[in-house]
């Protein structure tokens, strides 16, 4: 079995809260250097780094704006640099919900949650394969969600943006495999943080197990999908949601 | 900005034949006529070579050139027309 390179940096984008920072914390006990990226909450990303780094992990904070152009090189670099390694792995877990019926969607929260979601995490692939395939080791985790394969009304753009996600991972993973590289999603169901926080508590009653799921549950799975365990895992989709898609 | 003056043939031509012996391809078959495909070279290794080339010579490959490219020759001399 492969193993990670000592040098080896996980960035984990949106890794300030909920899900992201569990993954940030549950990446760097598992021995990555992290890298994680916030948008506009720099305090709560910077604790989370500095709590990894106080349990004896190495962990830097770095503000992205997923979108902006040129992003994802820029954010890649500054995360070798900052911790004096190779990004090694990838979460794309960075998004955002803006919901509506597709009737009154207009055409900028429809792309601008494709562009975040969808598009963004597109960008930062490609750009890390430049360095995993020549490094013969790759890790990419995309943060789906069960929101795609199945329906829910008021989602179109996000349920598009994350069943593209799942058939990104498909398509990538087939054409990276031969260089030690694996690319696969986690699909979280009714996940209790802050971007779900206004969804209704009758959204519970569909899911199995009667219970919302929490981040460090996902991250469980992401950290399995990171680990070098999981080399001969590559292209599916890891569903964490109670039995929701069953 | 022309380097073509700091480049020679023979750099051009070891970066490659280091590039595709690190996909897997014999190196006693290298030569300037041998075709990609004799040496089960795919798209994958022919993204990763222009990949090699750009961060070595600062020549950017794009898809419409890996396609013209079938031989180690025709992918040097590209190489050298660019620098």
């Amino acid at each position: 079995m492969p193993e990670r390179p000592d040098d080896a940096v996980v960035l984990v984008t949106g890794g300030s809260r909920g899900i992201g920072a569990a993954c940030a914390r549950t990446l760097a006990a598992d021995g990555w250097n992290v890298a994680l990226t916030y948008r506009s909450g720099c305090d709560a990303a910077t604790e989370v780094a500095r709590e990894i780094e106080e349990a004896g992990g190495r962990a830097v904070a770095l503000q992205l704006d997923v979108t902006g152009e040129n992003a994802a090189s820029q954010v890649l670099a500054a995360a070798g640099d900052a911790l004096g390694g190779r990004v090694l792995g990838l979460v794309n877990n960075a998004g955002i919900r803006d919901d509506d019926l597709a009737v009154s969607l207009d055409d900028e929260r429809w792309s601008r949650v494709i562009d975040t979601n969808l598009t963004s995490a597109f960008r930062l692939t490609r750009e890390a394969l430049r360095v995993m395939l020549r490094a013969r080791h790759g890790r990419i985790v995309n943060i789906a969600s069960v929101v795609g394969p199945r329906a829910n009304p008021g989602q179109a753009n996000y349920a598009a943006a994350k069943a593209g996600l799942i058939g990104m991972t498909r398509t990538v993973a087939a054409e990276v495999a031969r260089r030690s590289v694996t690319v696969n999603a986690v699909a979280p169901g009714f996940v209790a943080t802050d971007m779900t926080a206004d969804l209704p508590a009758e959204t519970l009653a569909a899911v199995p197990a009667r219970r919302p799921g929490t981040p460090d549950e996902v991250a469980a799975c992401v950290g399995f999908l990171a680990s070098d365990a999981a080399s001969y895992v590559t292209g599916s989709t890891l569903y964490v949601d109670g039995g929701l898609a069953a | 900005m022309s380097t073509s003056d700091t480049i020679t043939t023979e750099h051009v031509q070891k970066v490659v034949y280091d590039a595709l012996e690190s996909f897997g391809a014999e190196p006693s078959q290298f030569a300037p006529g041998t075709t990609f495909e004799s040496l089960d070279i795919d798209s994958l290794d022919l993204a990763e070579l222009s990949q090699v080339v750009a961060d070595e010579f600062g020549v950017v490959l794009k898809g419409e050139d890996m396609k013209r490219i079938k031989t180690i020759g025709d992918a040097v001399s590209t190489i050298m027309d660019r620098a």
